[in-house]
Parts: structure tokens; sequence; C-alpha cells
């Protein structure tokens, strides 16, 4: 294992997390807090508790989830897609480095953003709603696991993207709808019996609703199957992973 | 002297069907410096690319340090630095920061002492902490070869290391090339220039259409191939030239102030001397004289029209 070169990715990744500290860490907290004044303090006040929850403590693991999420395939896509964009990708591809240890180095720098991020939307929610965590090491382990398998996915599409156009299709016309409607700001209980059921097919319903429960211990979905769809998603990634390094798909010619 | 880098029977077939590369066969010698010369198209960026393992060879291998690239590659790229064609730079970083990515990429531990080196040899120290975006042209080249000669590796390759470089940059780089070879660096660099290939290298090989039309000690090549010319400066302006001279291809040039015959040194006769007495003959006179030997790119030129 090239420890070294994993090292030299990370933190080269990290230092341009530092470099433009406005809009990695800075930006999302803002929009966050956002959503706490308009969902959480003038639109809560007119909504009833879910599930014995207040609706602004509700709605804060949702939220945690829809930055890492965003945050996350925005890191990681950014992270290998520049590269390939200024034409660097050449001295990663030249270096005596394995695949496994590209995407350590990648993967690893954007879960890590996307981990910080998230504990500092966390930190910023208790500011506006009282927060109590009821199984703070699942909450860390689902943390952990979206950001893992999202930042996964990102690298995928910065493989994949070949325009800055593309970078931004995916996460902007499927990962954000989906969010939005799995569960961010309401329970799926909420939805009438045949959207409940629609609702169910969209992955991001089990990522909220596990984290979801390590706060409040209430859930959608069974926390077991959360887990399971959340790993068969990463394990979906890295087969793609794998194949893109086998091909060397938009990579090698 | 032993090979350093091998390449047996490679071929490169893009996903389009274009055959970039077919059934290519060269050896490197260790410490040399090898120009590979060849039109556009010719080849020369997609060999790099494979045997520094940018690009997948469709058939054939390469050995580098008697490593194979694909089954052994970790060995074998850590032997390589590579500066492509491209100015491929990242932008916003220091040049000290990009120089360190390099070298830790390479799984090499810090050496604050040889980086310093790499810029000092390089005139960039005093830029070492100037972002990249800052720099002229030429002083990003010298960064992609201190990135290139961060880890120390045994093998350089330059493709066409001095394009757009303006002139005394470009000998400025032939006096780093010159001395990294005197420290035992093995050099492959690919240029448009001629004179390039003809005052930096010890072996010369050709590239056309994929293949490897000739690979020569640079030396011989211009003593087997080189051609001579004479250049006659005629008394008088000759409009034509008798029936007698058709046999020896003469070209009137400057409008009928000189007479130019080319010859081959490698030939019995040179017909010089006949030519002489037959100019006699047809009342043809000259006051002076003068002979050139043909130059690489002439050569060149003559391989690649002729492939």
């Amino acid at each position: 294992m090239n420890h070294r070169a994993i090292r030299a990715i990370y933190l080269f990744e990290m230092a341009r997390t530092w470099r433009t500290l406005l809009q990695s860490i800075v930006s999302p907290v803002v929009s966050t807090s956002l959503y706490f004044v308009v969902f959480g303090a003038a639109i809560g006040s007119r909504i009833s508790e879910v599930e014995g929850v207040s609706y602004g403590t509700f709605i804060v693991p949702g939220l945690i989830m829809l930055s890492v999420l965003t945050q996350s395939i925005a890191n990681a896509s950014f992270g290998i897609y520049f590269p390939k964009f200024t034409g660097t990708i050449y001295e990663i591809l030249s270096a005596p480095i394995s695949y496994v240890e590209i995407v350590l180095g990648y993967v690893g720098a954007a879960a890590t953003k996307s981990i910080i991020l998230g504990l500092i939307i966390l930190a910023t929610a208790g500011l506006f709603v009282p927060l109590h965590i009821h199984h703070p090491i699942w909450m860390l382990t689902f943390l952990v696991l979206t950001a893992v398998t999202f930042s996964l996915f990102g690298f995928i599409i910065g493989i994949w993207a070949d325009g800055f156009e593309k970078l931004q299709m995916i996460p902007m016309l499927v990962v954000t709808p989906l969010t939005f409607l799995g569960g961010s700001f309401y329970s799926i209980d909420m939805l009438p019996a045949g959207w409940r059921s629609v609702a169910l097919l969209n992955p991001v319903v089990y990522l909220i609703s596990g984290f979801r429960w390590s706060f409040y211990e209430i859930a959608d979905v069974s926390v077991s199957v959360s887990i399971c769809m959340t790993t068969a998603f990463l394990l979906i990634c890295l087969a793609v992973i794998w194949w893109i390094f086998r091909t060397g798909y938009r990579l090698k010619n | 002297m032993s090979s350093i880098i091998s390449v047996a029977n490679l071929s490169k077939t893009y996903g389009s069907g274009f055959k970039a590369l077919k059934n290519v066969n060269l050896d490197i010698k260790r410490g040399e410096i090898f120009a590979l010369l060849g039109p556009n198209g010719a080849g020369k960026t997609t060999l790099i690319s494979i045997i520094c393992g940018i690009a997948n060879p469709s058939e054939g291998t390469v050995l580098v340090g008697g490593e194979n690239i694909q089954t052994s590659y970790r060995k074998a790229r850590s032997l390589i630095g590579l500066v492509p064609q491209e100015l491929h730079t990242d932008a916003f970083e220091s040049v000290w920061a990009t120089v360190s990515f390099s070298r830790g990429l390479f799984g090499k531990p810090k050496n604050p002492a040889h980086i310093e080196k790499v810029l000092k040899d390089l005139s960039l120290w005093d830029k070492k902490d100037n972002k990249i975006i800052t720099l002229s042209g030429g002083m990003k080249r010298r960064v992609m070869i201190a990135k290139a000669l961060s880890h120390e590796p045994q093998i350089l390759f330059l493709d066409e290391p001095t394009a757009g470089v303006d002139v005394e940059l470009r000998k400025g780089m032939w006096e780093v090339v010159r001395t990294l070879q005197q420290s035992g660096v093995t050099i492959i660099l690919t240029t448009h220039y001629i004179e390039e290939a003809e005052e930096m290298a010890d072996r010369i090989g050709v590239i056309n259409k994929g293949e490897i039309v000739l690979v020569e000690d640079k030396a011989t090549l211009m003593e087997k191939l080189g051609k001579k010319r004479l250049t006659l400066h005629l008394q008088g302006k000759v409009t034509t030239l008798p029936d007698s001279l058709s046999h020896y291809e003469l070209d009137l040039c400057d409008g009928g102030a000189t007479l130019v015959y080319d010859y081959d040194t490698k030939g019995e006769r040179t017909g010089i001397t006949s030519l002489l007495s037959d100019l006699r003959n047809a009342g043809i006179r000259f006051n002076d004289l003068d002979t050139t030997q043909s130059s690489l790119e002439d050569i060149f030129v003559d391989l690649v029209r002729t492939s």
C-alpha cells in the first residue's frame, strides 16, 4: 500500500477545502440555518409535533442528511473531475498507485469534509432547537456510512462527467429531488397511503429514517432495513468503481 | 549499454478503430538521451502514454528497468518522471506545494532539501511560494519538469519540452537536460524541433504512421544518410542548361546566378570531377563554390516522405 500517495491526495484535497472555506463550509451552514429559520421557526411554529417531537427538532436529522448527501457528491465529483478537466490527472495515472489508493485519497477527503460539515450543522442546529441524541454511536455510523457511500457515488459522477453540465445534472435533477422527497421535512407516515408506497422506492428515505432513529428513536422503516439499503448502495458504488478502473472508463484511452 | 526500457510488439488501436501504434519494437539504453521524431499524429505521445501508464496497450509488452508496466506497475512507474506536452498544472497551488505533492504521490518520504535543489536547478527557487497561475508559460514548463523530478526518477520523458518556448529558455532547458544526463538520468524526448534532436540526442528514433521507421545513433545516421550539397556561384547568369548536363539533375537558383548539385558522400563516385569538367566544356564558369552537409531535418523529411 502506497500510504504516502493516499496521504498526498487526501491532504491536497483537504487543502482545497480550507482554501475555499467560504464555498466548502460556510455556504452550506448558512443555507441550513436558513432552512431552520424558514421551516423550523416560521412554518414549524404552525405545525403540531411529529410523533412527540417538535417540528423544528424533527427536521434536524433530515437537514443534516440533505447537506451530507449533496456535499459528499459535490466534493467527490469535483475532486476527481477537476484533474480530468485541467489535465493533471496524468500525474495520478502515471504514479505508482493502485486504484484502491486513488479512491481512498479522493473519497476519504470528500467524506471527511462532509462529516465535518454534518457535525457543524448539528452544532448549528443546537443553537436553534433543543437536541438530544439517543444513539450517538449509531448517529455517527449513519453519518460516516452515508458520507462514504455518497462520496463514492460522487466519484463515479466525476469520472462519468465530460463537462460541467453533466457534473451538475445528476445532483440537481436526481439527488436533490430524492432528498427533498425522502422525508427530510416530514415523516412519510404523513403521506397518503399510495404515495407512501412510492416513497419507499426512494433510497434516501432509508438513510434519513435510520439517521432520525439514532436521534429520536422514531423511524419510517426499520433500522436494520435502513442499514441494509445503505450498505447495498455502498456495494453497488464500489462495484461500479471497480469496473471503471478495470476498464479505464473515461480515464484511460 | 543495457536497456532501461524495452518495448516489444507494441500495438495500440483506439476505440474508433484508429491504429496509433503498429507492432513497435524499441530499446532505450540506460543513460542516453533518445530523441523520438515524428510528424503530428505519428504516435509519439501514444507511445509515451503507454509506457507511463496513462493509456492501455492493445498488444505487446513494455519493460521498464526490467519490470513489466502492467504486472509490476508500481516498480516500473516509480522509475519514471513524465513531463507531458500540455501545460497541465494546478493553477491555485504554490510551486512548492505542487512539487511536494508529486513526490508524495510517488510514495517518497518528504525531502525538502531535494525539492529545494530541484527548484534551484530550474531557477524556480524565488518563485516557490507563488501560485502557478501567476507564472509565465516558460516557468510553468519548468514547474512541470520539477514535478517530474521530485521523486528522483531514473528515466525522464519530455514530450515536446520546448514547444512554444523562446530560444533563450529553450537553450536553458537543453542545459538542464544535459545536467540530468550527467547525473545518470535516461532521457527520452519527443520534439518537432530537429535542431533540438541534433543538438541533444545520442540516438534518434523516427516514428511515422504508428511505425518505427528508423532507430540510429545520431552520428551514424548523419553519416549514413547525410548528403552533401555543392553550390557554384556563376560568373554570369544562366537561363537554361545544356543537355550535356541534364543527367546531373542540377538546380538553377537565384535567377540563374547559382547552380546547386546534391551528391551522396557514400556513393562510389560523387560525380564532382566530371561535373566540373562538363561545365568547363559547356562554357559555364564560376567564381566561387561551397559545400554543405545535409541537416537532420533533411534526413527526417526524406524518411517520412518515403515511409
